[in-house]
């Protein structure tokens, strides 16, 4: 029972995956398609936490984090290159 | 046009202590479970990384004076030494020792040899992927 919920929570989460691709295809500015970039990566997390749960191991857990902080670190990165234009600067105009 | 991103900046003071004991982790943990090196080192450049994107070049190498060359140079030398510090025992190239410690706090440990190696393969790790960072970013 507790098998046939979490494989219907896997679908669930690579149909929203599915949505969110939709929105990175046809999605208008570069700010819709780095936020569905960054849901995809929340997406991925859930994803396989669920299939740690599914194959009765804890090998994932580091790759949550991991996964997480490279998710968050690429937003930045896309949002600054949006806002500024560059991504890592010499010195700051302040 | 002036750009004062505060929340950023008090967001990375905290993460980045996250990061880092995540790397130190994942260091530690390779014997026994996933991690390593190569993947520590990974994670610890991804501070670094997160760093400079966050402020810039300057503040970042006044706080953290390393030559990232000279840092991916001195793990290059360390990953070797090991491998060399084999033949002073007369046993052939690379081999690694280990041996059970009874430390003061941690209890009995189980020390080896590897984990110097391991140390210099994530020197090289952080060394590289910051220099190529810092490379592609020169010309603005």
């Amino acid at each position: 029972m507790i098998n046939i919920m979490l494989s219907a929570a896997l679908v669930l989460f690579g149909v929203a995956i599915l949505i969110s691709l939709y929105r990175i295809i046809i999605g208008p500015s570069l700010p819709d398609r780095v936020i569905a970039l960054d849901m995809i990566g929340v997406h991925l997390v859930s994803a396989i936490a669920i299939i740690s749960v599914l194959f009765h191991t804890t090998a994932f857990l580091e790759v949550i984090l991991i996964l997480a902080i490279l998710s968050f670190i690429s937003t930045i990165a896309f949002s600054k290159y949006i806002e500024r234009g560059v991504i890592i600067e010499r010195k700051h105009d302040s | 046009m002036k750009i004062n991103n505060v929340i950023l900046k008090t967001v990375t003071k905290v993460v980045i202590y996250i990061i880092l004991t995540l790397a130190v982790y994942l260091f530690l943990a390779g014997h026994n479970s996933p991690g390593g090196g190569f993947i520590g080192g990974l994670v610890l450049s991804t501070a670094f990384v997160l760093l400079f994107i966050v402020y810039d070049i300057e503040t970042i190498q006044k706080a953290l004076p390393f030559d990232f060359k000279k840092v991916a140079a001195l793990g290059a030398f360390l990953a070797v030494g090991t491998g060399f510090g084999s033949f002073v025992f007369d046993v052939p190239f690379l081999t690694q020792a280990f041996g059970y410690f009874n430390l003061p706090f941690f209890g009995e440990v189980e020390l080896t040899t590897v984990t110097i190696f391991e140390l210099g393969v994530a020197l090289v790790v952080v060394g590289v992927v910051v220099t190529i960072i810092l490379s592609i970013s020169e010309d603005v």
